[in-house]
């Protein structure tokens, strides 16, 4: 036999490494490419502050988000929703959101549970989105890059390049995620991306009349959104999963999960 | 080398080729690692302008009074100041010319999104002012009475 078993195993290893190659790993990268590749160019981060104890229920919020970006009205999916915490005085905590809050909280009623007046302790509302975390695990698990975050901290879905195998609806910590029923793709909140980058704020934000959500650019001190999260004491969801939330609230309870 | 050791080489290097060539036919030019690292930064470029095309629903107050400014006014002179104008009447989007019309939520359920008496004292919500919604005028529509722009009845 003129081939050796030696000058086989290379043969066939270098031929198959040399035919695995993506053609897109041998492009070189700059130095100065490859940082911005890593790190990001903008001066801006989205950030959100959600502030409790200004939240009435009313789900206005949730009203206008629904409409702004054409998440179907009766279905039961919603980019935000508000929760309601009563706490009683034995210690048990009643929370819910019919409809996600999209038509407010108008009843006494907890899950077809009258609480009396005198056996609450203490109550209050928490509006939950996307947090658009810094190392969103969404983004982690998507097998083909459609969800990904943008320079400027937000989270977005490429409804072109998702195939709706619903790993990130799974893999998200919060829950924020769900399947869109019209466009059969993930969805979830884009901190109104096509607001906020003409500089609008976003639906939730301008249809909230008690100013219980708010939004700003993390990087600029001036931002009266980042002069309350680096002075004032705010707290975040779900720290110990490490994924970095960039929604900061205002009065968080102990009872909030 | 022999045949029997590049026949199978060949099928496996065709293999690989054939995924290169549908790979490059199937990924977009602008699919790559922008901005944010490796890990989280791998997407199609174009997508975020996508998201930035999508339309604008909801306008502003101050869309609205260009044109309506004396409700504007009015409302602006009343504890209903903090309400938002397409709250209760809907997306503005392209109005006028699109809705031409905007539909007007006059519906008691709106009223009681806040005004539903909630026994919550420690809540901002505890301290709006509050109905019963079972005792207080059950059949009338809130609008019958109080004109949402400027509620306090005393303005009427
Ligand atoms: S909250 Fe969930 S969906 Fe949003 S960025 Fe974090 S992990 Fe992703
Ligand atoms: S609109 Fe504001 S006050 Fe009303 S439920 Fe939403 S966050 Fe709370």
């Amino acid at each position: 036999m003129s081939c050796s078993r030696r000058k086989f195993l290379k043969s066939t290893l270098s031929g198959t490494l040399a035919a695995s190659v993506p053609v897109s790993a041998l492009k070189i990268l700059s130095p100065s490419e490859s940082k911005a590749a890593t790190t990001g160019t903008e001066n801006t981060r989205w950030g959100f502050l959600i502030d409790t104890k200004k939240c009435v229920g009313c789900g206005m919020c949730v009203k206008a988000c629904k409409n702004e970006n054409a998440v179907p009205y009766d279905a039961p999916v919603t980019r935000t929703w508000v929760e309601r915490y009563v706490v009683t005085r034995d210690g048990r905590t009643h929370i819910d959101s019919p409809n996600g809050a999209r038509d407010g909280f108008t009843s006494q009623k907890i899950l077809d549970q009258e609480i009396r007046p005198e056996e609450i302790n203490k109550t209050f509302f928490v509006p939950k989105l996307c947090n658009q975390c810094e190392n969103p695990a969404c983004v982690q698990v998507c097998p083909v890059g459609a969800t990904y975050q943008t320079g400027d901290g937000v989270v977005l879905i490429d409804r072109t390049w998702c195939i709706g195998c619903g790993y990130c609806i799974m893999a998200c910590p919060y829950g924020v995620r769900f399947f869109h029923p019209v466009f059969k793709v993930a969805d979830k909140c884009t901190f109104c991306y096509h607001r906020i980058s003409k500089g609008l704020p976003t639906a939730c934000v301008q249809a909230c009349p008690f100013g219980a959500r708010k939004i700003g650019n993390l990087m600029d001190p001036d931002d009266p959104v980042t002069k309350i999260i680096t002075t004032e004491r705010v707290a975040v969801l779900k720290d110990e999963y490490g994924t970095k939330p960039q929604a900061f609230y205002i009065g968080l309870d102990m009872n909030v999960r | 080398m022999k045949n029997h050791v590049l026949r199978p080489l060949w099928v496996v290097i065709a293999a690989v080729g054939l995924l290169l060539l549908v790979r490059a036919y199937m990924v977009p030019d602008d699919f790559g690692v922008h901005g944010s690292g490796f890990t989280y930064g791998f997407h199609r470029l174009g997508n975020i302008d996508d998201w930035k095309a999508e339309k604008v629903q909801y306008k502003g107050k101050e869309y609205c009074a260009e044109c309506h400014e004396e409700n504007v006014a009015a409302n602006n002179a009343s504890k209903h100041n903090i309400i938002q104008c397409e709250n209760c009447h809907g997306p503005a989007m392209d109005h006028p010319d699109n809705p031409e019309k905007l539909e007007i939520d006059r519906s008691r359920d709106l009223c009681l999104r806040c005004h539903a008496l909630l026994p919550y004292p420690d809540s901002a919500r505890g301290r709006l002012k509050g109905i019963n919604p079972q005792d207080h005028n059950p059949d009338s529509p809130c609008a019958e009475c109080h004109n949402p722009h400027k509620p306090a009845l005393e303005d009427m």
